[in-house]
């Protein structure tokens, strides 16, 4: 296509944004809501990933060993942990050490347990990490069925609740977002429609002298982009500034050493582009419906 | 230039507008298109620029197929054409200059080119000096001018008519015909219906008759034959 051609185009879609002002202007309001949201729902459905992420990368199972097991036999079970294919790390904790963590974990409170360091009732133990984390789960089943295993513990628990939670608000979230995209594109294409109605004489006298359908319809197709890009400035405005906010003042509080905040660079920027593309998407999308249904050429 | 071949069209309300239609227009020729209302005049011009297709037979323009041409070339086919209607069909908020010039831009003519020719067309249609008005600004007989010229500024070898005069007084009537004389005799083939009695028989072309979608008369250098 020629540059002046191109041009003339997007002067026309700019004329037909121009033209319905108060339609123009509810559809870019449906963009900017959706997008507002969009960007919430990505910002704390990918952190939470993230914080999953490192959670489940420290998880480790805790073999428990028999208290009638003699040395010969927890060396055996040493071996039979490491024969595992997809356990990574084999550690051996006494239960002096299983002791002093329980005391350190408790702070004040741990002081109590120290009458137990005469009569120590706790387990030696075996800490084991399984190379990728999703393995967790049938690694430590594995090691339930082995001899001289009392128990075999992992914060399994925290894990399900987090993942459970994880999908449960991804869910939920994508079901409302494709709601709110699905609204936003209907009103798109009804305000082409309604262009391409105010246009039908025009559109007609094109036709008449030999416009190409795709002459004709580009304008319209530029209208609807034009509606979804402008939608888009308020929430990548809302996401730069808002993240930067967040991201200033939360890092620092946060005392849980695996949660922590993507960093604003490049994490805000890829937001940004994200909400950029499907702006313009829903504004692509509702103007082809429209042209589709209604632009009969 | 122009060939039916038992063209029938009924459209998808039931009703027959043409019923075996076979004629042939040559190049340069002028051909007015007569008959009572709702005879298939109309139908009949509209099968020329593929406006509507034949349910039955061919046409053919200038040695193309309409009836097997594909729908994206259809463009290209009507550039070729130029269609009048009786009432203008023009553009409101656009000058009588950007009405015409506009033929040229949706088909994507350079600047350059597209001044040319519509000043050139301005010039034959006699509305040179009227070039900035807006068309509610015109009488009708002006703003008809202006419609043709919009219709003949790329030079198309066919142009098309449906009754151009049927809004207009005979005075301002006999000034576009005037017109399409001019263009007819720079070779243009020329086919107007028309309801004017006056005009055919005055003007003396062609005449082909239609009636209830059969044509009944074709006779160059034809009468009327209806009492309006
Ligand atoms: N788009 C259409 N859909 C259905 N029927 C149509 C359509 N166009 C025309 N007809 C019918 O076809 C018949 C012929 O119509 P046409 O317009 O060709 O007549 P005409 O000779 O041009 O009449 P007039 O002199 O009044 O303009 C009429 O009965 C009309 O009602
Ligand atoms: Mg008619």
């Amino acid at each position: 296509m020629k540059i002046r051609t191109l041009g003339r185009h997007f002067r026309e879609g700019g004329k037909n944004i121009l033209r319905n002002g108060w339609m123009t202007l509810a559809s870019v309001g449906a963009v900017t809501t959706t997008l507002i949201l969009v960007g919430l729902f990505l910002m704390l459905m990918l952190n939470l990933n993230q914080i999953a992420e490192n959670v489940e990368r420290d998880v480790e199972i805790k073999v428990l060993i028999d208290l009638t097991a003699e040395e010969q036999q927890i060396n055996e079970l040493e071996q039979q942990l490491r024969n595992i294919p997809e356990v990574s790390i084999v550690q051996f904790s006494s239960k002096e050490d299983e002791l002093n963590q329980l005391i350190e974990s408790m702070g004040e409170d741990g002081q109590a347990f120290e009458l137990f360091e005469q009569d120590n009732p706790l387990n030696d133990a075996f800490i084991v990490k399984t190379e990728d984390p999703i393995d967790t789960f049938q690694v430590a089943e594995q090691i339930q069925t082995f001899d001289y295993v009392s128990e075999v513990a992992y914060a399994e628990d925290v894990i399900r609740k987090l993942f459970t939670f994880n999908e449960y608000a991804r869910y939920v979230g994508l079901g409302f977002i494709i709601a709110l995209i699905l609204t936003a594109v209907f009103l798109v294409s009804n305000t082409i429609k309604i262009t391409i109605m105010a246009r039908s004489k025009e559109i007609g006298i094109m036709k008449l002298v030999g416009a190409t359908n795709s002459f004709i319809r580009w304008p319209f197709f530029i209208e609807g982009l034009l509606m979804g890009i402008l939608g888009s400035i308020l929430p990548i405005g809302l996401v730069m500034g808002g993240y930067y906010y967040l991201y200033q003042n939360l890092t620092d509080r946060i005392q849980f050493p695996f949660v922590e905040l993507l960093p604003y660079h490049p994490f805000a920027y890829q937001l940004s582009l994200i909400l950029l593309a499907i702006g313009a998407f829903i504004g692509v999308w509702g103007s082809v419906m429209s042209i589709r249904k209604f632009l009969k050429v | 230039m122009i060939e039916m071949k038992g063209v029938y069209k009924t459209y998808p309300n039931g009703v027959t507008a043409l019923n075996g239609v076979n004629v042939t227009i040559n190049k340069g020729e002028f051909v007015y298109v007569v008959g009572p209302s709702g005879a298939g005049k109309s139908t009949f011009i509209k099968m020329m620029y593929r406006q509507e297709k034949p349910s039955r037979g061919s046409v053919t323009i200038n040695g193309v197929n309409l009836t097997t041409l594909k729908e994206r070339k259809v463009p290209y086919l009507r550039r070729d054409i130029g269609v009048v209607f009786q009432d203008f069909k023009l553009l409101p908020k656009l000058t009588v200059y950007e009405n015409i010039a506009f033929a040229l831009e949706v088909i994507e003519d350079s600047p350059k080119k597209i001044r040319r020719k519509v000043m050139d067309v301005l010039d034959l249609v006699k509305l040179k000096n009227k070039a900035r008005f807006l068309p509610d600004e015109l009488s009708g007989g002006e703003q008809q001018r202006i419609s043709i010229a919009r219709a003949i500024v790329n030079r198309p070898s066919l142009v098309i008519a449906d009754e151009p005069t049927g809004n207009l007084d005979p005075d301002t009537s006999w000034d576009i015909m005037r017109i399409f004389e001019e263009i007819n005799s720079r070779g243009t083939t020329v086919v107007m219906a028309t309801h004017s009695k006056e005009i055919v028989n005055t003007l003396k072309k062609r005449v082909i008759a239609i009636e209830n979608g059969r044509i009944v008369r074709d006779e160059l250098r034809g009468e009327y034959g209806y009492e309006n």
